[in-house]
Formats: C-alpha cells, structure tokens, sequence
C-alpha cells in the first residue's frame, strides 16, 4: 500500500515537473544564448557557454545599436504615469462607491465592470483620432507620444483598479473612520490619512499589475508612438525582427534585457500579482 | 455605513469625476463612436470621415465575402476551442496535481506563473528563434532525438499549431493559478471524512474537489473564451500580416492590419464589432451552457 502511493506520487512529481521545465527552460535557453557567439547558437545552442564562446557582445550591440536605454526610459514614464493615475482615481472612485449611498450607485459600478469588457479594438480607432485632433499622436514630440499612450491605458486600467480596491475597501472597519471624523478630520483627510494606508497591499497590487500591463503592451503603442525615439522598449522588441532579422544573438540579448527586470519584479512581489490577478478575473 | 462621516454627499463628485470622466473620454464614447465609424468612409487613421458609406451597411457586406475574414473567424473559432480544452484542461489537470502534494506546491506555483508576466513580444520572438527553420531550438532537439532534415515550422501546414503553441502555453499558469486557489477553499475536513469512510485520492478528487470548484472552472472557461478573442501580440510578432498566404489571421489581427496597414479604417472599425459581438455572444453561449448542467 505504501509503496503503490509513493509510485502515484512518483508520477505526479514527474508531470509536474516536466511542466516546469517547458515554462522554465525556454527562458534558460534565450538567456544562454544570448551569451553566446551568433555562430554558435546555430550550431550548438544547448551547452552552456564556456571560454571561446562566450562573450558579451550581442549585449554590447544591443545597448549601441538598439538605444535600449531610451526605450526603457520611454517605458518607465509611461507605465509609471499609468500606475499613479489609476492608483490616486481608482482609490478615489472605488471609496465613494464603497462609503458612500446615492441615487445611481448601482448604474455606476455596473459601468465600472463593462469598462472591464471593452476589448481594446474596439475603442483604439476614435481614441486615435481623438488624440490626432488634440495633435498629441503624431508629433514629433516625445512627451506628447508618451502622454498619447499613457492615457487609454489608464483609461483600460481603471475598471480593474477599482474592482480590486473597492473588494479591499469593503472590508475595512468603519471605527477607523469614524473616530478620525470625531477628531476633526474631514473626508478627504480621512481619505488619504486612514482609508489609503490601510487599503496598502490592495494599492501594491493594483500599482504592480497596472506597471506590468502597461509596460508589456504592444498595442496601443504600435498606434501612438511613431518615431524611432518615441519607442518604448514592448515596441522596440516588436521591430527587432524587420530592422535585425537573423542577429540572433542580438535578439536573445534583447529578450534578456527585457525579461529580466520584469521577472526580477515578479519574483520580489509575486505575493500581490497573482492575488490581483485572480481577484480582477474572479469578480470580473 | 451609516456613520454621519458619509452623510454630506458632496464630496462624492470630487471622488467620482475623475475616473468616470478617464473612462468616458477613453472607453465609452470611443466605443459607442467605434460602431458609427464602421458606417461610414474613412480613409485615413488621420483623416476626417468622407460621409457614410453607399449603402451604409458596405462593411457588412464586405466582412461576409472577404476571405481573409472568413480564415480570421475560422482560426479564432479553433484559438477559442483549443484554448478551453488546452489552457482550462491542462490547468486543471496541474492545479489537481500541486493540491495533492505536499513539498513544492509554492514551487510550481512560482514557476507556472512565470510566463504570465513576460510580455506577449518578449514571448514572440522567443519562440521565433525556438521554432526558427535553420536550427531553432526545436529542430536542433530533433536532431539530437535522431531526426533527419528540418521541419519548417511556420510553412502553411504548421503555421496554426505553431501559433497556438505560445499562446496555450503562456496563459496556462493563469488558469492554474486561479484554480489552485478555489482548491485552497475546500475545507479539510470533507477529506478528512471521506479518508475516515475509505475514499481513494482519485475518488477524492472526482467526488469532491472537481464538483467543489465547478463555479471556478467556469469561470475560467469563460475567460478562455473571452481571452481568446484579444489575443494580437504574440500572433503578430510571430506570423505578422497573416503569414503565411494569409492562413493565420485572426480577427484582432486582421482588425490591426486593415486600419494601420491597408488603411480601410471603417472597415477595422467593422471587423472591431464583429469581435465584440463574438465575445458578448460566446459568452452568452458559455453562461447558458454552464448554467444549465447546474440543474441536472
């Protein structure tokens, strides 16, 4: 009996790991080749890169050829604009709809959950053309671009964002509140000095997933930067294979570059994306 | 709720204004203007609109007989079939495994979520140099197994499992992830009660833990389906305009190739619809089916 179970577990072990290794692996192999000589990822992409083979050039091309840096700057101020934005409206939105009761309340959060079904094709067209009357997409200007594109996202963002908070917000204990309120605090101090530091980890969660899901969207960047400049660094991945086709040592440099930090990040906070994620999937 | 601190209603407004007025500008009406705009005749992303089009429904008619739409909605259709059978499927089947372990759970739980975070690009050329012809990862794998010659991986007849490969494999751990967490709610002692009355892990799992977290897997399913028609970047990068001879278009890529590259915008505009309207009805379609076999 006891050793029939060890088996089962034996074989369990195994199909969970075999899964492993397909999500893993392919990330391994990226990062060892783009370590390694162009030649030899054609030749022999398996091993791992050993004195004569290794070297750091793809990398130093990439940061020459590619203006990494630029498009990692570009990114950082998108996604980061996106985050503060959602996270300072979402929070105030979410609130009212969480302490507050008025006429239309239900209308409103009904409006909140369809904003989250809105697939982004459907509006990215007027929203372009919006933007071109504004003469804030195709500018010259980098800041005008990087504005163009942070505000749909944020718009994309905010129905997730208030979803997540107001779940938290619902929870939190009203004495709180209510002995601030007898202290002299008003709504807005209430708001900021109490409601906001203890609704922190849904805050994390929805400023960790708002980062990474404006920093890893291709789309709307593909319409609102234009110029070489402009680019983010999701779009310049996505142009990678036009401008380089077959460096692929370049390219694994390239996805290194990008997929690191990224996973850095996910490692520190995982706690909070895969909360924030189910919990947006599962209300949704 | 009824504490006095909420009583003023004023401050509601300051509270509200700002996001309803980001998702007004940025969601509603430019959706709502979406659906006009595939009425009319514009040429350009950037030119203003040439009146309606002669008839007004043109679009319409033009998505029934393009072909390439025609493949779109046929490879959309096979994405939305193979990911609830390969992503909500396969999820399950892992999420089952990791709850009836006992080390390593946060482990794979880690690992599987990983590609979840990578973005769609990223993946793309990832998997660009994995299945390249001239010994990409996977021909050279089969060299080492043995095999002779090269498989084209992305020649007309691999071009759609070689696109659905990624896409499967990327969301997995998402599904997995939201299961295993349904899992986690099933009280301990239902298996503590039937362990006593002699159940069998197997047993446990098809007597309890499945009907138990019937409500989460349906709601995976529906975001299968759902999901399945935003799919664009992954597709794009790796098969961009259809290759090959149009055979992988989708309808969110064909969709991006009609506005930007063709400069048929209203017609995008069009496709656009069609894909809402899919995604309202195949959900419609999913919650009726699931709702249903909840009386059987």
């Amino acid at each position: 009996m006891k050793k029939r179970l060890s088996m089962g577990m034996l074989i369990v072990y195994t199909v969970l790991s075999l899964w492993a290794i397909t999500t893993l692996y392919p990330l391994i192999w990226v990062m060892i080749n783009a370590f390694k000589d162009r030649r030899f990822i054609l030749t022999d992409s398996f091993s791992i890169p050993m004195k004569g083979v290794a070297t750091l050039d793809n990398f130093r091309l990439a940061f020459h050829k590619l203006n990494i840096i630029g498009a990692y700057k570009n990114s950082f101020i998108i996604s980061l604009t996106v985050m503060f934005v959602v996270m300072l409206f979402a929070g105030f939105a979410g609130f009212a709809l969480v302490r507050y009761e008025f006429r239309g309340k239900q209308i409103l959060y009904n409006m909140v959950i369809a904003g989250m079904m809105f697939p982004v094709f459907s509006t990215i067209i007027p929203v372009f053309r919006m933007m071109n009357a504004w003469g804030i997409v195709n500018t010259e200007s980098t800041g005008l671009s990087l504005l163009a594109t942070a505000l749909p996202q944020i718009a994309g963002n905010m129905s997730f964002a208030i979803v997540v908070l107001m779940g938290y917000m619902k929870g939190l204990p009203i004495d709180l509140e209510e002995a601030a309120y007898i202290e002299g605090c008003n709504v807005y101090q209430i708001y900021f000095k109490v409601v906001m530091p203890l609704a922190k980890p849904s805050f994390a969660t929805v400023a960790i997933f708002t980062f990474l899901w404006s920093y890893n969207d291709l789309f709307t960047q593909m319409f609102t930067l234009r110029l070489k400049n402009q680019w983010a660094i999701t779009r310049l991945l996505g142009e990678l294979t036009s401008m380089e086709g077959t460096n692929y040592g370049l390219m694994a440099a390239a996805v290194t570059l990008v997929v690191i930090p990224v996973l850095i990040v996910y490692l520190c906070l995982q706690k909070y994306i895969v909360k924030g994620l189910t919990a947006g999937a599962l209300k949704g | 709720m009824n504490s006095n601190i909420y009583k003023k209603k004023a401050p509601i407004f300051v509270f509200l204004l700002p996001a309803f007025i980001f998702m007004a500008i940025f969601l509603y009406y430019p959706f709502l203007r979406n659906i006009f705009n595939s009425f009319q005749n514009i040429a350009g992303l950037g030119t203003s609109a040439k009146g309606f089009n002669e008839p007004w429904y043109t679009n319409y008619k033009m998505l029934i007989v393009d072909p390439n739409m025609k493949v779109a909605l046929k490879n959309t259709m096979l994405m939305i079939g193979v990911t609830l059978v390969g992503q909500v499927g396969m999820a399950l089947l892992l999420a089952l495994l990791v709850d009836n372990i006992g080390k390593g759970k946060k482990f794979f739980q880690t690992v599987y979520f990983f590609p979840i975070v990578i973005s769609a690009t990223a993946l793309g050329l990832l998997f660009n140099l994995i299945f390249l012809y001239d010994k990409g990862m996977l021909n050279q794998l089969l060299g080492v197994i043995g095999y002779q010659g090269l498989i084209d991986w992305k020649d007309t007849s691999h071009a759609m499992i070689t696109l659905l490969i990624p896409v499967i494999w990327q969301y997995i751990g998402f599904y997995f992830v939201i299961l295993v967490t349904g899992l986690n709610t099933i009280p301990e002692e239902i298996y503590e009660a039937a362990v006593v009355d002699g159940a069998t892990k197997v047993q446990q799992v098809i007597y309890i833990s499945i009907p138990l977290i019937r409500n989460v897997v349906c709601t995976c399913i529906i975001l299968a389906v759902t999901g399945a028609l935003k799919v664009f970047d992954l597709p794009w990068i790796m098969f961009p305009k259809g290759m090959p001879i149009n055979t992988t278009w989708l309808t969110g890529t064909y969709m991006y190739y009609q506005t930007f590259n063709a400069n048929n915008v209203d017609y995008g505009s069009a496709i656009a619809v069609v894909i809402v309207v899919l995604g309202i009805l195949l959900s419609k379609v999913a919650n009726t089916i699931l709702k249903e076999k909840e009386y059987e």
